[in-house]
């Protein structure tokens, strides 16, 4: 390797591979695709540093995709093989791929302990509320009354909140997009700034086996009624600044309140703080329809990093101490045998 | 080896030599009986004895005080010549209350000695060990020498001056009880001393109480030395190869291993682990080591913990992980990816009694099938078996080479009996091993073209790290196509693939030793073909044997997949051939499909090593 390389500028093109892309044509994915390899070249990655890691499930082919390196595992498990590479290299970028039945149901252990440890990465989750490649069964985020071929009679069990559950793991970074959202790569720069584990929920489209559900907000019409887009230091308004979102001090709860010419301080609307945990919890929590849908990011606030602590203590630890294997094997009590005649 | 411990009257003077003798120490979870155990260990040692130990403990933490289920047990076999067991039959069994004394006075010897502590056979506790009646008073115990006497009273009075609660008195027992052993065996109390000081180096009180209970324990010995059966004996140092040696026990045996592989690779070694008996403590062992570029992760899960060191392979560092059965069973996914993305990696796995939970404190060889089969697909793996503590570290340096130069997980193979035993160890010299440096793949290959499923000489495909620039790839658990490494699930692909993956490890055999005669010659009346910890109750029964003259002979597997190449025409050339293992007969039935010969199986699976009588019973029997 010759460090004096300068860092040559890539283009969206340099992420992309030879390999055919095989999601079902208009699958939300491809356009999560476009927006990852158009931020790459913003943020200045390097292909050969980056690593995308993936579980099982549509979503997960994406690593094929990337011309990066790149590490298809198997169910569940990519937040456990994506600490191993972090603390065996933690120059490496590392992103993971994963789903709704990836992250949340089959490999919920090791995304609750990833985010719990704060390893540094990105963790994007396709919230596509489905099974798609195992052809449709009801996952965990499907609503209640999802019909599925599991549940043909509808699904009576209660959806688990991606963000709620990532915020309840303790991680520092939560925020959420969707796969059209042409804010979706500003999403994920502030995931990358972020040190530490980001969370990102994206809602993306299953077209074969649910399709639109998220079409209620994340249609282009009515957009400005049902989405609001949180900026830091900004008053979280929508609905073209007409409604904002205020917090009911008696309830302890947010509510959406009316902004009359305007005067959103009046109305009592919050700025948003991304480092406010208590406002991220309520933000998370919000339901849709009485609520819009909170999008971008809901929760910013960098702590020290697992693979940071680790690497600290490696140091620490072996600090002023040899590494001289032969020492290490008569450590402690030994006894030596003198050539003698019985032998 | 056990049998020499003679039962001399008279003479008291003058002490009774003895070639070998077994002591167990037995007494209540709480009564330290492992630590007095791993103390009397290391004073046979530096008395130049060679040994073996067998701890046996329960799988409660804290069993309830008297019971006979928290009874925890502490064998040592000790000698003036070759000792590979813990023997089989105790000279001496020290007893600390009655639940200890029912559940180990059966395997004493006969005419062997007996030592009680009267204070704590009391009424509960009696009831507790179920006894109707007191064992130490009804005569029960006439085939035996008994030596009763109140050890706890004693040890109160050698504490008192230090003004310690009656609890934390009594808790000097099992030091008292040392210093009678110590006396016993006319050794020297200082290293226990030094050792009791180190200990308690923060609390001075504690040191001299123990210090004062093991002085007044071995003077009890002196003075109590008229009456009775209570005398010492002399144990010759045995000989053995000049070199400076120590204890090791099979999980120290295994960690120091892995660093020296690691050391040999030139890599960096990351241990992925999950707290499972008796495979933690090579976790624990490991993450003291961290100057030897070694990162420990304790995982949330057996899964997350091999997930983590495919992860570390991945990125260019040893990954190691291990467990035990159950551990084993939830990490068989993950093995099948590291068989497909061709990574290396060693498993490690402390076999333990099972199905499910099984017995976790106690031994047993029935992973085997697990180990060659147990995955998804035709998923071959190379699997190494270790016969002793001492053989661990070469063991892991082996696993850890094939591991490397074939791109390919290894499982190495021990159990709770040999994660736990200790034995000497001549300290090896890292400068006698021949390192294997591992190569990355760093730039584009001449040929001009970066192809991650080429293979190289040994089979194995390139190990790229991430970070290299101009060696981007994909790697994962879907079929590749050769070469590319592409997504390819194409019936002539897949067929290729899956035989490149068994031609890749059988290819291994090429790469190992032959299969050896451990004791005997290459043809005979009878062999037995062991593997793993059952080495030493065979090699004694198989030397035994030799001695009175029958044609028997042992034979002992290390490199279990693939097996050694010679191994078939070798086992032919015997008439008979037994295979003694703590299972209901895996590695028989693998010997019999693989090379078509009638090997008949010896098993035992009650959660204890086999006996050295057991196994000549066999071979008589066999012969007869
Ligand atoms: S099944 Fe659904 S999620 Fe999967 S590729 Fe097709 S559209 Fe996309």
């Amino acid at each position: 390797m010759n460090d004096m390389t300068p860092i040559k500028a890539t283009t969206p093109k340099d992420w992309e591979t030879d390999q055919e892309v095989r999601w079902c044509p208009g699958c939300g994915d491809y356009a999560i695709l476009k927006a990852v390899q158009r931020t790459m070249p913003e943020i200045g990655a390097t292909p050969e540093n980056t690593v995308f890691i993936s579980g099982i499930g549509c979503s997960s082919r994406f690593p094929y995709y990337m011309e990066t390196y790149g590490f298809h595992t198997i169910h569940g498990r990519a937040p456990a093989v994506a600490t191993g590479v972090k603390l065996a290299n933690p120059e490496l970028d590392v992103w993971i791929i994963t789903g709704d039945g990836d992250a949340l149901s089959i490999g919920g252990n090791h995304t609750m302990h990833l985010l719990r440890r704060n390893l540094d990465c990105q963790i994007m989750l396709f919230n596509n509320e489905i099974y798609g490649l195992t052809k449709g069964q009801y996952s965990p985020t499907s609503r209640i009354g999802t019909n599925s071929p599991s549940t043909p009679y509808g699904s009576v069990d209660r959806p688990a909140t991606p963000c709620a559950f990532a915020l309840g793991s303790g991680a520092r970074f939560v925020a959420r997009g969707f796969d059209v959202s042409k804010n979706l790569p500003e999403v994920l720069k502030a995931a990358h700034a972020h040190r530490g584990a980001a969370f990102i929920e994206i809602f993306q489209n299953c077209i074969v086996y649910n399709k639109d559900v998220f079409e209620d907000f994340a249609a282009p019409k009515g957009a400005e009624d049902q989405q609001l887009w949180l900026k830091d230091g900004e008053p979280m308004l929508f609905a073209k600044g007409l409604k904002g979102i205020a917090l009911d001090g008696d309830a302890l709860e947010l509510k959406v309140v009316d902004v009359v010419d305007g005067d959103w301080q009046a109305a009592g609307v919050i700025v948003h703080n991304v480092t406010n945990r208590s406002i991220a919890h309520m933000l998370v929590e919000m339901r849709f329809g009485e609520f819009p849908m909170a999008l971008g990011v809901l929760y910013d606030d960098p702590r020290p990093t697992f693979n940071d602590a680790v690497v600290e203590q490696n140091r620490a630890v072996s600090e002023g101490k040899v590494a001289d294997l032969s020492n290490l094997l008569v450590k402690g009590q030994t006894w030596t045998v003198a050539d003698g005649p019985e032998l | 080896m056990a049998t020499a411990f003679k039962d001399e009257t008279g003479g008291a003077e003058a002490p009774t030599q003895s070639e070998a003798v077994v002591i167990r120490f037995a007494g209540d979870s709480g009564d330290g009986m492992q630590l007095t155990g791993g103390q009397f260990t290391l004073s046979s040692a530096l008395a130049g004895n060679d040994f073996a130990t067998f701890p046996d403990f329960p799988a409660e933490i804290r069993a309830p005080q008297g019971t006979l289920f928290g009874v925890s047990a502490f064998q040592i076999n000790f000698g003036s010549s070759d000792i590979t067991t813990a023997g089989d039959r105790p000279d001496v069994l020290v007893a600390m209350n009655p639940a200890a004394l029912k559940t180990n006075v059966g395997s004493l010897r006969e005419g062997g000695l007996i030592i009680a502590d009267t204070g704590e056979f009391s009424q509960r506790n009696l009831d507790k060990a179920k006894y109707t009646a007191n064992p130490l008073e009804d005569g029960s115990l006439a085939k035996w020498q008994l030596m009763a006497f109140d050890i706890s009273a004693l040890t109160l009075e050698s504490v008192k001056p230090f003004g310690l609660g009656n609890k934390e008195a009594l808790r000097c027992k099992n030091m008292w009880t040392l210093g009678l052993a110590l006396w016993m065996f006319g050794r020297k109390r200082q290293p226990i001393i030094d050792w009791l000081n180190a200990k308690f180096a923060k609390n001075r009180v504690l040191a001299d109480a123990n210090i004062a209970a093991l002085n007044a324990g071995h003077a009890y010995g002196e003075t109590a030395e008229l009456s009775g059966p209570l005398k010492q004996y002399n144990v010759e140092a045995a000989p053995a190869e000049p070199g400076v040696y120590r204890t090791v026990t099979g999980a120290e045996g295994i960690s120091y291993g892995l660093v020296a592989g690691a050391q040999l690779a030139g890599l960096k070694m990351f241990f992925g682990g999950y707290p499972i008996t008796p495979a933690s403590a090579i976790l624990h062992h490991l993450a003291r080591l961290k100057e030897y570029g070694i990162t420990t992760f304790q995982a949330e899960d057996e899964i997350a913990a091999i997930a983590s060191a495919i992860g570390a392979s991945y990125a260019g560092q040893l990954g190691v992980t291990s467990s035990s059965g159950p551990g084993i069973a939830l990490k068989g996914e993950a093995m099948g990816l590291a068989i497909m993305t061709e990574l290396p990696l060693v498993i490690v796995n402390s076999q333990r009694g099972g199905p499910s939970t099984g017995l976790p404190t106690k031994t047993e060889q029935s992973d085997l099938y697990q180990a060659i089969y147990g995955r998804n697909g035709d998923a071959p793996m190379p699997v190494i078996a270790a016969r002793s503590p001492a053989d661990c570290f070469n063991c892991a340096i082996e696993a850890v080479r094939i591991a490397v130069r074939y791109m390919t997980p290894v499982m190495l193979l021990t159990d709770g009996y040999i994660a736990n035993a200790a034995e000497p160890w001549l300290v090896p010299d890292m400068d006698a091993y021949k390192p294997f440096p591992v190569e990355f793949m760093e730039h584009v290959p001449e040929s001009g073209r970066f192809l991650p499923y080429e293979r190289n000489q040994w089979g194995g495909r390139p190990w790229v790290k991430p970070g290299t620039p101009g060696l981007m790839h994909r790697i994962g658990g879907i079929e590749k196509a050769q070469n590319s490494g592409h997504i390819d699930y194409s019936p002539a692909n897949h067929e290729m693939m899956t035989k490149l993956r068994k031609m890749k490890i059988d290819g291994i055999a090429d790469d190992m030793p032959e299969q050896d005669v451990t004791l005997g010659e290459d043809s005979g009346k009878l062999a037995i073909v062991g593997w793993g910890s059952t080495f030493g109750p065979i090699h004694q029964a198989v030397r035994r044997q030799r001695a009175k003259g029958q044609d028997v002979h042992h034979i002992h597997v290390r490199n279990i997949w693939p097996l050694p190449r010679n191994l078939g025409d070798l086992l032919k050339r015997y008439e008979k051939i037994i295979v003694p293992e703590m299972n209901t007969g895996q590695f028989k039935t693998v010997l019999r499909d693989q090379y078509l010969v009638d090997a008949r199986p010896l098993n035992k699976v009650s959660g204890q090593p086999f006996t050295i009588a057991e196994i000549e019973a066999a071979i008589e029997q066999a012969l007869a």
